[in-house]
């Protein structure tokens, strides 16, 4: 029994791990898209922005999970995410996507604008770009400041793959949870919580190394 | 002909006149000072000088070349901006150091950056940087920190890191040297190397304008003075002259009120 679960269990987390490495693959990107445009000069782009973050932030994942992907069947006649599992993945990662991005963007514009801004002008007056300022200067004093408030979304997303039970796609804790509805079982539960905290250990890990790793300066 | 002109300049903030119409020319070789007490328009003039503030008026010459004309229309690209601030270096009050880098790497970057648009540049890149690096390391020797060429920001004193900024500011080889207030953050007991080194650029004939509060400093070491206050330039002439034997009333009491501390 125990190597059954454990086999139901690694099928979960698989699709466990590809919500939250594909989630993370796009919004870390389209958080920094939203977050330079949170700081556009052009007030409308800006405001449009602050509307999205707050729409976003101001209503539950779960819901947006499902009005993602039931909304396109009832509105347009058809459902554009297929009917199997990798639709449900898919519906999955893109509201995932557009939730951490907004959450990631607000991170990202205090690490961009908690970089002095001594630092562009000393770059302005030694003839650099605005794009060599960012990606030689302010980018990785932004990612040292960004690190640790980021590692508490990351994590948080981890767990947050579990609501993708909702839409019935095969997840974790939807397979943790098979057991007790089809066999009573329910140390599979605690059995999953395990594999949910090695996850986390290991991320845990990772960002402790980041944050050594940026410790070199200030 | 003077290296560097500057006609009327203006700039106003909000409702307040931070600037309002300073001319005066500067020659090839020597250094200017600029004293008067904060919130006089010293560091805004500078900074319009190295286009981190536009002018509402005025015009700004070096070498014959206008750079800045407030009264022709502005549509500049990038590219041309970037390389009208070439003419002008700027060391900053607060170092502004880029702390990712080593002192070397501070100082050697732009450098590089822009040796990227050479247009031989793909075939000579080992060339190329061999000579920054060796322009770098030559610089920071002049410097006095042979020894701290692969320290990181945090790892130098400010009098060090000041000394690192003013050999970044020398790297490009601007046709004038900016200084604001370069030892104002400092600690009392590291002015003096920092003070040593502007010395030896102006026993070596750099062009320069230093934004001081050192008064005995400016005196000593500049060819020019300019005292400022309230945004127009109250006096200028022989550094001596001025701090010495000032005309203007408001010059006397700037420099009585200075010298009481």
């Amino acid at each position: 029994m125990f190597w059954n679960v454990t086999q139901v269990l690694l099928d979960g987390l698989l699709t466990t791990f590809q919500i939250f490495l594909f989630t993370l693959l796009f919004s870390l990107p389209f958080g920094l898209v939203l977050a330079f445009s949170s700081m556009s000069r052009w007030r409308p782009l800006r405001y449009l922005i602050q509307v999205l973050v707050w729409i976003i932030r101001g209503t539950p994942l779960m819901l947006q999970l499902i009005i993602i992907f039931y909304g396109p069947g009832l509105w347009l006649g058809h459902n554009i995410w297929s009917g199997n599992e990798s639709g449900r993945i898919t519906a999955t990662v893109v509201a995932f996507s557009i939730n951490y991005a907004c959450y990631f963007s607000v991170i990202f514009r205090g690490g961009i604008e908690g970089v002095p801004a001594g630092q562009r002008e000393a770059g302005e007056v030694l003839g650099m770009t605005r794009s060599q300022i960012f990606f030689r200067i302010t980018l990785l004093q932004m990612v040292k400041r960004v690190v640790p408030p980021l590692s508490n979304e990351v994590i948080t997303l981890v767990k947050d793959t579990s609501l993708a039970r909702m839409i019935a796609a095969y997840e974790l804790t939807f397979a943790g949870y098979s057991f007790m509805k089809s066999n009573g079982l329910t140390w599979p539960l605690f059995y999953t919580g395990v594999f949910y905290l090695i996850f986390v250990g290991v991320l845990t890990l990772l960002f402790n190394y980041m944050e050594r790793k940026l410790d070199y300066f200030r | 002909m003077a290296i560097l002109e500057v006609r009327n300049i203006g700039k106003q903030f909000d409702n307040t006149k931070v600037l309002d119409g300073v001319s005066f020319s500067l020659e090839e070789g020597n250094a200017l000072a600029i004293i008067g007490s904060s919130g006089s328009g010293k560091t805004t003039l500078l900074r319009c000088l190295n286009f981190l503030e536009t002018p509402d008026k005025g015009s700004i010459t070096v070498k014959g070349e206008t750079l800045f004309d407030a009264s022709m229309p502005r549509r500049e690209q990038e590219k041309e901006l970037r390389t009208k601030r070439l003419h002008f270096g700027m060391v900053f009050q607060s170092f502004n150091l880029f702390p990712q880098y080593t002192a070397l790497e501070n100082v050697t970057l732009s450098e590089k950056l822009l040796a990227k648009e050479q247009p031989d540049f793909k075939q000579k890149k080992k060339e190329i940087y061999e000579r920054i690096e060796a322009h770098g390391v030559e610089l920071l020797r002049q410097m006095g920190l042979a020894e701290r060429m692969s320290h990181y920001p945090h790892q130098l004193s400010g009098g060090q890191q000041q000394r690192v900024a003013i050999a970044r500011a020398l790297a490009l080889q601007p046709d004038i040297l900016c200084f604001d207030e370069p030892t104002s953050a400092l600690d009392p007991e590291l002015t003096g190397e920092v003070l040593k080194v502007i010395r030896s650029l102006a026993d070596r004939k750099t062009t320069m304008i230093i934004v001081t509060h050192e008064m005995a400093f400016a005196r000593d070491v500049s060819d020019q003075l300019i005292f400022m206050d309230e945004g127009v330039i109250v006096e200028q002439g022989d550094p001596r002259q001025v701090i010495d034997h000032p005309q203007e009333e408001r010059t006397k009491q700037f420099l009585t009120r200075y010298a009481q501390g």
